[in-house]
């Protein structure tokens, strides 16, 4: 009988009844073939791999990474509840030790959505790792965790809500923002001024298999995880880097993903996008089991597996090569970059719009953080969507000082309601959330 | 007139019924070593003046291919598996004739990669060199698509007496069950088929000519011709035995706990609504997973004559037993001894069972009254904590929609039903301590054997509908037709009931008294590629459940 090496929790929540809409990517026939593989292959028998239960997320878990507007209850359905639950849940097995380590095979995704949230986003109304993040820094005071999102889309919701953060090294791998959605994640995206370097983006040209996917793990990931030297890593696990998806233009297989995951040791894998239902998804999940396992994953092979055909370009290989230098050489100089930023006790502030493409939103944003060397600094921002409410947020950090605090408590005090439909507070430090 | 018989691990209960009750009740021991002699003195004292052209109805529940697996007298047989991607399935060895083969079928049942035929031949030729009789072939997705099996089985038939396909098993996924479960089918048939044989031709001897039924371990009944394909389903038909023997006593709309509280062991199972719950897949035990239909029971080291001793100051019962109590002879205290300290049970040496709590009390320091009473609420206590952790591990499986995750049925048992020989002296306890009404089942001796005799037939069908590829298929009963792009819920509904029917009365039920019939899973999903609709999938299983048959419900008065 077949005995995992490690012992690994898994949560299955297929949503089999919740859709976008019947035509839509993220409809209920998604994760079905998945099951039947997962399901064929007895996984849920082999010793040592325990399925849990889906939680399902409060408001007030939401609260701890979201300002939604106008409030969770619009934004939300049932599903998505249950489906930052699964990684909620997943979360607590890890941290209880139960398990040495879990994947929460779940959707809705959530790693567009940032922190402030008007509606749905490439398929995301909030974000499920960050929800389960917040959760294990408020439940298991853990402090340092990597968040690596190996989604082919970039991970831009999770980066917003980790922007500032020194604390969370949030890398993302994805296709070349110029020829994807969003259209954002590029090197020099490093995190704001309190955070440089403590997010990097990799963006992959169209075409790129296997070898170069493990060239940047090998070559950036792993080296900048060991330096940062989390206590908690977590893979956003989207698998439409496959050959076969039909949203994106990767090479990278079953395999791969496996020996991926087999890399990165990831603590928590969470599912994120992948529409290629049935030629990638019971593969690249089985695939990801067995290695989350200690298992044998090398029978993991697609049936229409050619490496020839997915060879990739000796110019391909050479634009990764760079992209991971740009990426190394930043990440060395992320302690210039932060002296450079600013001064600490100013105000910086950045202007920017963020389109929802699922609910047809327009947002406009004007966020303005306290540089601070002590914490990531407490930040404002006014975001204006049409359709929607005109709000402002007031963040302060976990790990906030105590100047930082108190400017967070003056921009909350200082905020004009009659300007405003909603003024949010989230204060970390005590986590509380107050509207007025 | 109709008879039950169970055959135990000590005992064989046996009983007549008529429509009036219980006009008749036997109790043999079991001679393992020969169970054929068994059964059929126990036929031969149950029939003793009695008419045998009056007995309508003939059900059996043996250990016959249990013991097989303990005492792993099974026959060699070959195995051939076909993967594909996946785990490697030398995994899941069965033993030195297995043989993984080329072949693959993916999960939509669309062919992946071919059988190779000289393969096979060589294989077949290997074994039957090697003296096997016998052999089961499983590939992976079968239940999708039975083609490879099927066939295999071609090329393998003129070189063997039998051969077991892994798609008729079960309409369930799971490869590795599946190749354990069609392997024990294969394994276990010449021996359940050479004892029926015998006893079919034993009862004809005494004029006994009607079908004979066997229990399985989903507490329901199959035809003796039926169970030659699964005999391997006969496995644990004893403890389902006894939990049909207690449903009719439990309340219609309630959920009831069984305990069933033996010698050695107590086995707990649960009532939705007078019918037990069954294991998702199939029976597992330890190591050993099946996709074996099963009524959903667990069992604790705990019962009559379990092993009462002292380890650092604190009283230990069972998990071992050292032999009976010491009022019946044996050598080492038990509960049973409590029971005669306490003053409950008299037919016995009450000396003996003095003398052994004795020893106890002076341990604990306490009378022998004290001691004897701390036992019983212990054992009480240790049957009680395992049957709540069984709920809650029941109340918190994974559920794969919204819509069960926020109505999913969770139990909570309004009722104990106790069998077993202590039986009314626990519910009495029970009840006491845990203010929850329990009742001994009446006649809980041989509720087993009532419960053989009243359970009616029970099986279940798996439909896979894909319009997409305009075909409808029950691979496990043999069906497959095709269907066009209109074909809907409801049609895939009405040929499911058809099937279950058929089957049925294949199974060996009464046409015009078939049951309960349940909708265990619906499911339909979109196929869409490209963002275009290309056709649905439906999926049903559907299930007569376990139950009593009519024309019986004076017994319970």
């Amino acid at each position: 009988m077949l005995k995992a090496h490690h012992k690994t929790g898994l949560v299955f929540f297929p949503a089999f009844d919740w859709a976008i809409d019947p035509t839509h990517p993220e409809r209920e026939e998604r994760l079905l073939y998945t099951q039947d593989q997962v399901t064929e292959e007895g996984i849920f028998d082999i010793n040592g791999i325990i399925e849990y239960k889906p939680d399902i997320v409060t408001y007030q878990d939401i609260q701890r990474a979201h300002f939604c507007v106008p409030n969770e209850k619009t934004i939300t359905t049932q599903s998505h509840l249950i489906s930052a639950g699964g990684a909620k849940a997943i979360a607590d097995a890890v941290l209880n030790k139960e398990v040495k380590n879990g994947f929460a095979l779940v959707r809705p995704p959530g790693h567009h959505s940032m922190r402030v949230s008007h509606g749905g986003r490439g398929f995301c109304h909030i974000n499920i790792e960050a929800i389960m993040v917040e959760h294990i820094r408020s439940q298991y005071g853990v402090k340092r965790i990597a968040i690596i999102d190996t989604d082919c889309h970039h991970g831009d919701g999770t980066n917003d809500i980790f922007w500032h953060d020194p604390d969370i090294l949030f890398i993302s791998l994805h296709q070349d923002g110029r020829t994807m959605y969003p259209g954002t994640g590029f090197p020099e995206e490093l995190g704001g001024p309190n955070a440089k370097g403590s997010n990097l983006n990799i963006p992959l040209p169209p075409g790129t298999s296997t070898e170069g996917y493990l060239y940047v793990i090998r070559n950036c990931v792993l080296p900048v995880i060991e330096e940062f030297k989390p206590d908690l890593i977590v893979n956003s696990a989207g698998q439409d880097n496959h050959y076969t998806d039909p949203l994106t233009n990767m090479n990278f297989s079953a395999q791969g993903y496996a020996k991926l995951t087999t890399l990165l040791k990831p603590d928590i894998a969470v599912l994120e996008g992948g529409y290629s239902i049935e030629g990638a998804l019971p593969y690249v999940n089985l695939g990801i089991i067995l290695a989350l396992a200690g298992l044998d994953y090398s029978g993991v092979v697609e049936p229409d597996f050619n490496s020839e055909r997915l060879k990739q370009s000796v110019s391909i290989t050479d634009k990764i090569k760079k992209t991971t230098d740009i990426v190394n050489s930043y990440w060395h100089q992320r302690n210039e970059l932060r002296q450079k930023a600013g001064t600490p006790g100013d105000l910086a502030v950045r202007h920017r719009e963020v389109f929802y493409d699922t609910d047809n939103i327009f947002e406009q944003q004007k966020e303005k953080v306290r540089i601070c060397r002590d914490c990531g600094g407490c930040l404002e921002i006014d975001s204006t969507a049409r359709p929607g409410q005109h709000i402002l947020a007031v963040h302060i950090p976990i790990n906030a000082c105590k100047a930082c605090a108190e400017t967070g408590y003056k921009f909350f005090d200082q905020a004009d309601k009659n300007k405003f439909d909603n003024i949010f507070l989230q204060d970390r430090t005590k986590n509380i959330y107050e509207i007025k | 007139m109709i008879i039950g018989i169970d055959v135990g691990g000590t005992h064989t209960d046996a009983v007549l019924l008529s429509s009036d009750g219980i006009i008749k009740k036997v109790k043999v021991p079991t001679d393992s070593a020969d169970l054929f002699n068994t059964i059929l003195s126990g036929f031969t004292q149950l029939l003793d003046n009695i008419d045998p052209k009056n007995i309508k109805r003939i059900v059996i529940s043996t250990t016959l291919t249990t013991n097989a697996i303990v005492q792993q007298s099974m026959n060699p047989v070959g195995m051939i598996v076909s993967a594909g991607p996946g785990i490697d399935p030398s995994a899941f060895n069965t033993g030195e004739h297995y043989y993984c083969v080329a072949g693959s079928i993916n999960h939509r049942g669309r062919e992946k990669a071919p059988v190779n035929k000289m393969e096979i031949e060589d294989i077949a030729k290997k074994m039957e060199k090697a003296g096997i009789e016998y052999v089961g072939v499983v590939s992976k997705f079968c239940v999708r698509n039975p083609n490879h099996e099927i066939l295999i089985k071609r090329i393998l038939n003129k070189y063997f007496k039998k051969v077991f396909l892994g798609h008729h098993v079960s309409g369930n996924l799971n490869f590795p069950r599946r190749i354990a479960t069609t392997h024990l089918n294969a394994a276990v048939f010449s021996l359940h088929k050479s004892f029926f044989e015998a006893v079919k031709l034993s009862l004809e001897q005494k004029g006994l000519m009607v079908p004979i039924q066997i229990l399985k371990a989903d507490g329901g009944t199959m035809s003796l011709e039926s169970s030659m394909a699964f005999p391997g389903q006969t496995v644990l038909s004893g403890p389902a035995a006894s939990i049909m023997g207690a449903i009719p006593y439990a309340t219609e709309k309630q959920d009831a706990i069984v305990l069933d509280i033996g010698g050695t062991t107590t086995d707990i199972a649960f009532l939705v609504d007078k019918a037990p719950l069954l294991e998702p897949l199939g029976i597992q035990r330890g190591r050993y997973k099946s996709l074996i239909r099963s009524l959903q029971t667990d069992s604790k080291g705990i019962g009559g004559d379990s092993l009462i001793r002292i380890k650092d100051n604190e009283l230990i019962i069972g998990p071992e037993r050292a032999g009976p109590a010491m009022a019946f002879g044996g050598p080492e205290p038990t509960p049973t001894d409590a029971l005669f300290v306490i003053g409950l049970m008299k037919d016995g040496d009450q000396k003996n069972a003095q003398k052994g709590i004795h020893k106890i009390a002076i341990e604990l320091g306490l009378t022998d009254k004290e001691a004897a009473d701390q036992i019983f609420k212990k054992c009480i206590s240790i049957i009680l904590k395992k049957t709540f952790e069984m709920i809650d591990k029941l109340n918190s499986k994974p559920v794969y929609t919204v819509h069960e995750f926020l109505e999913g049925y969770k139990i909570s048992p309004r009722k104990i039903l106790v069998l077993g020989g202590p039986a009314k002296y626990f519910a009495k306890k029970i009840e006491e301590l845990y203010h929850i009404k329990t009742i001994a089942v009446p006649e809980s001796s041989v509720a087993n054997a009532i419960g053989a005799a009243l359970a009616r037939t029970t099986c279940e069908v798996s439909l896979n509908a894909d319009t997409e590829q305009g075909i409808v298929t029950a691979h496990e009963e043999g069906f497959a037709e095709p269907i066009s792009k209109t074909f809907s819920e409801d049609d895939l509904i009405e040929t499911a009931h058809t099937l279950l029917k058929e089957k049925a009365i294949n199974f060996g039920a009464d046409p015009d008294n078939i049951g309960e019939v349940e909708v265990v899973e619906f499911q339909k999903f979109n196929i869409v590629r490209n963002f275009s609709p290309r056709g649905k999938i439906f999926r049903t299983k559907m299930q007569l459940k376990p139950g009593m048959i009519k024309g019986f419900e004076k017994i319970l008065q």
